[in-house]
């Protein structure tokens, strides 16, 4: 709990940090000291509402940098998804300012590897953890979650000494849907011959949108980002080329690897139209029933529906990608696996069987976030593209 | 030397690869006209600027109705290339123009292995080993360094064997691993036919994962390495076909699309 009067103190290391990691260190600090709340969270899981309605700000702490994963192996296992490690790693370091100043962070119990790092991460940061199930067909399932959501919610209510009220809820759970809108309207942009734009432009926006603390400016720089491109494409066309292969990405975040495969597609003749991962349209695509009488547990609802890989069965990601292959007349589907990342990976298997069978050709690369098979990363990738 | 008219259109093709650089020059007609290979060396720079000296030096130096397409982990590095296309692509054109425009090429490189389907002698899939040289003709490299023998005697040795199971995939795990099999007095032959063994195992478990059906066609490498074409057949349960020119596919598959380029 923080007020104003209590001194918010900078990690050991600042002095060593670089000028923009220092002013990212300063922001969140000024934030945090005048008053502010800040809530840390890994997964599209984290009902974000609860913690809207709580005043606080939401910021994603999934690490996508390769930077911190030296530090994070003192403590974690090598062979271990380099989302887990860097996350890990930025606390571990005290490099990441979100992670730092949140007040709390919240996990779910989503893969094995983040389940029980979530055990050493509470040694470095109060944490968290919702149980979420491992499906969502049995009713026990959805009950269980919803208890878990309550959870966060009284969580919440102990640790900023606060009522998070039903209004309170019911007003996120619209801008949460008016922000879903927004994304889901300038995904639509890509529909077109030639998309408005690059992949790797979207996919950082949306990215950069992830340590935001403020919903609702973000949701008008998103739309008139959104009503930009439009008319900049209307006005002059797009600059991709038209004969650029039309590509969907499916498979693990790709926050980490946007410039590693997602300009490594873009430099050899092809341009992604569709992020099908957590923070692209597989998850975006699902709204929460804003009039529901139970706001809590429409709330909950809504994130049972997101199709990752955790749950079994999950048959609904493939129905959902292949009717985005079809929406964005995609020319391939490449999955992107990270390293040790199991639930993708296997699931991979029934994608490509999946994808095959509605004759759109596929291919899974497997990577982290170092350079090491950038060469042969790059040759796979080309070839793939060569042959659509 | 060629005659200044048949100058006027050649496909030239360049694949420098991890170990081998190889150089294939067609005629207008496809026919062969010119062959080279040589040692990649260190830097793939310098192996663009040698080629370059054996065009020259046979006559057929780039330039005019000369088109060069680069291809192999090198591609990049030549600056005199018209195009650059991917080795995927140019095995799977080069293995078509050798062996028919169906079935499935299986390229066993110094740095990788691919497994490529063709379908109208056009690649439909592909499949790569992953970042490792499991499976790739640098373990039977190293593996051969070990027992200090040269490749051809590693592949003699191994049909006289009765093959000793290494089960290492890593090829730093497997070396440390054929060191212990030496140490426990286990017979030079018996390890090398279990190097081959692990090889060809793991080339055969990459052709399952790609799909691949036969007809198989081995281009790269090792395809004057009868011993490894041989194991792999068992293992593939259908015959492995190949012929000398097939280790300068990649460059054919070059060669033939420089002479698109017209």
């Amino acid at each position: 709990m923080t007020d104003a009067s209590t001194p918010i103190e900078l990690p050991r290391t600042f002095e060593e940090f670089n000028e923009q990691r220092r002013q990212s260190f300063l922001k969140v600090k000024d934030f945090k000291q005048a008053g502010g709340r800040l809530v840390g969270y890994l997964c599209s899981y984290t009902p974000l509402e609860v913690i809207d309605a709580a005043g606080a700000s939401g910021v994603g702490l999934c690490g996508t940098s390769d930077e911190v994963i030296p530090a994070a192996e003192e403590v974690l296992p090598a062979n271990l998804c380099p989302l887990i490690k860097s996350t890990y790693g930025f606390a571990y370091s005290q490099k990441c300012p979100f992670t730092h100043f949140s007040d709390l962070i919240v996990g779910e119990t989503t893969c094995d590897g983040k389940k029980k790092m979530y055990e050493l991460l509470n040694e470095l940061k109060p944490t968290y953890v919702l149980h979420l199930p491992q499906g969502r067909s049995r009713e026990h399932e959805r009950e269980g979650w919803y208890q878990e959501v309550v959870g966060l919610k009284e969580e919440l209510e102990r640790l900023y000494g606060i009522q998070i009220t039903d209004d309170a809820l019911r007003e996120a759970a619209r801008l949460r849907n008016r922000l879903r809108r927004a994304i889901l309207a300038l995904y639509d942009l890509q529909r077109s011959v030639p998309p408005a734009m690059s992949g790797v432009e979207l996919m950082s926006t949306m990215f950069a949108g992830t340590f935001n603390f403020d919903v609702r400016a973000y949701v008008e720089s998103l739309e008139r980002l959104c009503e930009q491109r439009r008319a900049e494409a209307e006005a002059s066309g797009s600059p991709i080329s038209a004969g650029a292969k039309r590509i969907l990405i499916t498979g693990c975040p790709v926050g980490g690897v946007i410039n590693k495969v997602g300009a490594t597609i873009e430099k050899n003749g092809g341009v992604v139209v569709c992020e099908d991962d957590c923070s692209g349209e597989r998850t975006n695509r699902f709204m929460v029933d804003e009039d529901a009488p139970d706001i809590l547990r429409a709330i909950a609802d809504r994130y049972l529906k997101i199709n990752c890989s955790v749950m079994t069965p999950n048959d609904d990601r493939f129905a959902a990608t292949l009717e985005m292959a079809k929406k964005y007349q995609v020319d391939g589907v490449i999955e992107c696996v990270l390293m040790a990342c199991h639930t993708f990976n296997v699931e991979a298997a029934r994608m490509e069987r999946a994808v095959e069978a509605a004759g759109v050709p596929y291919m899974k690369i497997e990577t982290d976030y170092s350079s090491g098979d950038l060469g042969q990363l790059e040759t796979r990738i080309a070839a793939f593209i060569e042959t659509l | 030397m060629v005659s200044g008219e048949r100058f006027l259109r050649l496909g030239i093709g360049l694949d420098i690869g991890s170990t081998a650089t190889k150089l294939v020059v067609l005629g207008a007609d496809g026919a062969l006209e010119h062959t080279d290979l040589m040692p990649t060396g260190f830097s793939s720079v310098d192996a663009a600027a040698r080629a370059l000296a054996a065009l020259e030096a046979a006559g057929l130096a780039p330039g005019g109705g000369a088109r060069v397409v680069a291809t192999g982990y090198g591609r990049v590095a030549v600056p005199y290339a018209d195009k650059v296309v991917t080795e995927i692509t140019c095995h799977g054109r080069g293995a078509a123009h050798l062996f028919g425009p169906g079935g499935t090429v299986i390229d066993v490189g110094g740095q990788d292995t691919k497994v490529i389907r063709l379908r109208s002698g056009r690649v439909a899939k592909f499949a790569m080993n992953d970042k490792c040289a499991a499976g790739t003709g640098r373990f039977l490299e190293v593996m051969a360094d070990r027992l200090g023998v040269s490749q051809e005697e590693l592949s003699a040795l191994a049909r006289t064997g009765e093959p000793t199971r290494i089960s290492s995939m890593c090829t730093v795990f497997a070396e440390s691993e054929v060191i212990s099999l030496v140490g426990r007095g286990e017979p030079r032959e018996n390890i090398a036919s279990g190097v081959v063994e692990s090889v060809a195992a793991r080339v055969a478990t990459l052709v399952a994962s790609a799909g691949g059906t036969a007809p198989y066609y081995l281009t790269g490498g090792l395809c004057d390495n009868g011993y490894v074409v041989e194991r792999l057949a068992a293992l593939l349960g259908a015959p492995v076909t190949t012929r000398p020119e097939a280790r300068y596919a990649g460059a054919i598959g070059a060669a033939l699309a420089a002479l698109d380029l017209g």
